[in-house]
């Protein structure tokens, strides 16, 4: 590049989304971003938790009403799947910090074995969590209405 | 080619250092991110164990358990990690894909002040059951 004026406005541009069909190796890096991302949304819900959990038994009535509703567990089954990816993939990349796995049939290898991983954690963490539907369900607390005027929150 | 920092005349050194990049602050960011992420794979086996004690428990039987000293231990050493690795991540998202310096620095400035905000709730939350819980 001898002309520096021109050369200027046409810096060479690395190769992104638009320019590289979506490989293994990179749609794994785009997911570890979304997945922190997601999980940073989490660690509101898990400060929710924590601070209910201080104010006192009615408080954290009402986040495990909201934990064990529908929206709560579908919320919750997306944290657990971005939680194990986030993790697995993380020990992938700081495996590849220690400068081993750079070969590129070793860094599709190990992306399979984070998605593996993920599927298979995922999966034995819900197996449980609804093995314990007894438990899990009660922590729905059904109030009546009579029961709210003995404690004196309704009339 | 002249470069950017061959351009002496009459430039401040402000005005010179400006747009060539980050001052010696990166390599530290660097580390940080990876040592939270060392010490959140640890404590991530510590709280998913700590989840199946307490998923579906009661107020009285969750604040026993989080009240023990080596799992309010625990917990807060989570949240110092756990919050900084996120600090950290996100802040590298937002310099790679928010290009207007303003909005940049908006998002920056809110996230730094959101996050300690919140992680402070949760260590004192912490803090208010064990120190009060089953005394």
């Amino acid at each position: 590049m001898s002309d520096a004026k021109a050369s200027a406005n046409e810096r060479p541009l690395s190769p992104h989304l638009q320019v590289y069909k979506p490989q293994l190796t990179s749609m794994t890096s785009v997911l570890h971003r979304a997945t922190g991302v997601a999980l940073t949304v989490g660690l509101v819900m898990f400060s929710w938790w924590l601070v209910a959990a201080a104010i006192g038994p009615e408080a954290y009535d009402v986040f495990m009403n909201f934990a064990g509703s529908t929206l709560g567990k579908l919320l919750l089954f997306g944290w657990t799947l971005a939680f194990y990816y986030h993790l697995a993939n993380g020990v992938r990349h700081l495996i590849w910090d220690t400068g081993l796995l750079f070969k590129i049939e070793n860094a599709y290898r190990a992306g399979y074995v984070v998605l593996l991983l993920t599927a298979l954690l995922t999966g034995m963490t819900w197996y449980c969590v609804l093995s314990y539907t007894g438990q899990y369900a009660s922590l729905v607390k059904t109030e009546t209405l009579a029961e709210a005027v003995i404690e004196g929150r309704a009339r | 080619m002249k470069m950017k920092w061959e351009n002496h005349g009459i430039k401040t050194p402000l005005a010179r250092a400006r747009g060539l990049g980050a001052a010696r602050g990166a390599v530290e960011n660097w580390i940080k991110l990876r040592v939270t992420a060392v010490a959140n794979v640890i404590l991530s086996v510590w709280f998913l164990w700590f989840l199946s004690q307490t998923v579906g428990a009661s107020h009285a039987e969750f604040t026993v358990k989080l009240a023990d000293p080596r799992n309010a231990i625990c917990m807060i050493l989570l949240i110092i990690s756990a919050f900084m690795h996120a600090v950290l991540g996100n802040r590298e998202i937002v310099e790679d894909y928010f290009h207007n310096e303003y909005f940049k620095i908006f998002k920056l400035v809110g996230m730094y002040l959101f996050f300690f905000a919140v992680a402070l709730a949760c260590a004192f939350s912490v803090l208010k059951i064990a120190f009060t819980v089953g005394v």
